[in-house]
């Protein structure tokens, strides 16, 4: 990587910060507490970080091994566990028409 | 091959995009996530191709087998009052990924002594993989202190040092910041030592944990948003450090995102950011006992079931304002079987969803959501305060600070200028309650006293099911 690669870097990540704000400016309430729950699944992308040392690194020593492997668990559980949560949360809001509409009428 | 993976990159991160954006509304909530799911997954295989040629791929398949088998059963069963600890605990564990990487980085590197050749940006990288292990470090431990607060293993309260905390705690950022500069510039001269990295680390844990550990359980919800955004943050350094696309993009959009999440519920609430993280909410005000302080304020008056139903039989409009307690008691399917059988009494039913009510923001809609109150019934405060004058009936039903009207009335009051629920205003008050204990926040609640309101003790699902079977009765 040389300063070009990581000039564009930067400028990525700045774009990428208001393209973050941009999405989500408008939220209601309602969804405050799953879309925090999503977004901490996204930045279980640091699971690519433990991939890429555990994956680049010839002839890791044992307490690199230990490290990148307690890592990439780590990293795993929060994208995995994450996402998951975050559709349990969601499947509540799930519209149950017939079900309302009884509720309604009784 | 290396267009190959960057490509699938970039379509990693448009759908990682587009999912959040599916995320803001209601009914594209569930795709959203599904979507942004699906970037992941095409993340993760970019990243597996990227490093094909590894002779590793015994430790990596068996670390993410290992982390798919710890992470979903919990994500599985977790109960829906339990669900705010479980965000925490995951985003704690996303920062301990991210200062881990940085310090396999370190090791591998021997110290960044040859992180590349002449033209690389050495001091970049470094500045970044520090910035992302103090985060990240501090993310994972202050988030698991949040967990074991709102797990109430550790007490929600405020533990504080006192007057010293706040100078201890700029002198570990300062200590873990000049041990990062220790790094620095010893990777200039063949490789920086290990204790100075061990140092970055220990002093961004121990801040960690004396952050977040003075700030008390009504700011918890904004602790846990601050720590998420920190989180993407440092995810977004390890990406600028390790030169990867995806995680800068990934990680800047939970950073920003989160920011915004933050203050939208440090505003709701009336605290500046800077406030809570000072930490010691609630601390100045526990000055005794709450049920000696409810005793100075005057009697409260004790209500039964079969009053309340009677009085909420002969209501005209009824709102039910539900906090903690509810989630606690697992009362949501309780309240929407009382609500069915008022609304076929002729009475109208409101919910009003204060913004910080419960652990985080939304909680109260996720649990009425899960028992089938419609969308349209859950109210937001603005929409709802004028009309707790109109209301004949409020039924509290384990809320306390957000209906605190000292936070209107009291200057002194440690919540004076948080906007709350007008519950005062409306013509009598029901609060289901456990006892008289004071809320999360440690505060007393002049409301309980007022001569409005009866308290009707006991476990709030019990309470509103005995409510019930009265109002059958009727």
């Amino acid at each position: 990587m040389d300063y070009t690669a990581f000039l564009t870097n930067v400028a990525i990540l700045v774009l990428a910060g208001f393209a973050g704000f941009a999405v989500i400016s408008k939220v209601p309430n309602t969804l405050h507490t799953p879309l925090m729950s999503g977004t901490n699944a996204i930045h279980g992308i640091v699971v690519l970080g433990a991939l890429i040392v555990l994956g680049t690194t010839p002839e890791p020593s044992l307490l690199m091994q230990i490290v990148g492997f307690v890592a990439l668990v780590f990293g795993t559980v929060n994208v995995i566990g994450g996402f998951v949560v975050t559709d349990r949360m969601l499947s509540m809001f799930k519209a149950k028409p017939g079900t309302r509409r009884e509720g309604e009428r009784s | 091959m290396t267009a190959l993976v960057y490509g699938l990159y970039v379509i990693a991160f448009a759908l990682f995009i587009y999912g959040l954006m599916g995320l803001a509304g209601p009914r594209t909530a569930v795709r959203g996530n599904l979507v942004a799911a699906a970037g992941m997954a095409v993340a993760v295989a970019a990243t597996l191709i990227s490093i094909r040629e590894t002779g590793n791929w015994i430790l990596i398949i068996a670390g993410l087998v290992v982390g798919i088998v710890l992470g979903i059963p919990p994500a599985r069963r977790v109960k829906v009052t339990a669900m705010p600890q479980l965000v925490a605990l995951f985003n704690g564990l996303g920062g301990g990924t991210v200062a881990l990487i940085a310090f396999a980085e370190f090791l591998e590197s021997d110290g960044f002594s040859h992180t590349g050749d002449s033209a690389t940006p050495v001091l970049a990288i470094i500045i970044a993989s520090v910035f992302a292990t103090i985060i990240g470090a501090l993310s994972f431990w202050g988030s698991v202190v949040a967990f074991l607060k709102l797990q109430e293993i550790l007490p929600g309260r405020s533990i504080s040092l006192g007057a010293v905390q706040q100078p201890m705690n700029l002198v570990l950022l300062l200590v873990a910041i000049a041990a990062g500069v220790g790094v620095g510039i010893g990777s200039a001269t063949g490789g920086a030592p290990l204790w100075w990295f061990v140092i970055v680390l220990a002093a961004a844990s121990v801040l960690g944990l004396t952050v977040v550990l003075p700030i008390g359980g009504a700011d918890m919800p904004v602790v846990i948003s601050l720590l998420n955004a920190l989180t993407g943050l440092s995810a977004a350094a390890a990406g600028l450090a390790l030169n990867n696309v995806a995680m800068i993009v990934a990680g800047m959009i939970v950073g920003a995102s989160g920011t915004i999440l933050t203050n939208l519920m440090a505003k709701a609430m009336n605290r500046s950011i800077p406030a809570i993280v000072a930490g010691g909410f609630g601390a100045s005000s526990a000055g005794g006992p709450a049920g000696a302080l409810a005793s100075e304020r005057g009697p409260v008056k004790a209500t039964s079931a079969a009053d309340a139903a009677i009085q909420l039989a002969y209501a005209n409009q009824v709102i039910v304002v539900p906090g903690y307690g509810l989630a606690v008691a697992q009362a949501q399917h309780a309240v929407k079987d009382l609500a069915k059988m008022l609304e076929a009494r002729g009475v109208e039913v409101k919910y009003a969803i204060h913004p910080v009510a419960g652990r985080m923001p939304g909680h109260m809609n996720v649990l009425l959501a899960e028992a089938d109150v419609s969308y349209d019934a859950m109210k937001e405060m603005d929409d709802i305060n004028d009309e707790f004058a109109r209301t004949d009936v409020t039924i509290v039903i384990g809320a306390n600070d957000v209906t605190n009207p000292a936070a209107r009335n009291d200057p002194g009051s440690p919540i004076h200028g948080m906007p709350i629920l007008n519950v005062d205003q409306s013509k009598s008050v029901i609060v289901l309650k456990r006892s008289m204990s004071s809320g999360f926040a440690g505060i007393d609640n002049p409301l309980f006293s007022a001569p409005f309101t009866s308290l009707l003790f006991g476990d709030a699902k019990a309470s509103v099911a005995s409510i019930s079977e009265e109002l059958k009765a009727l």
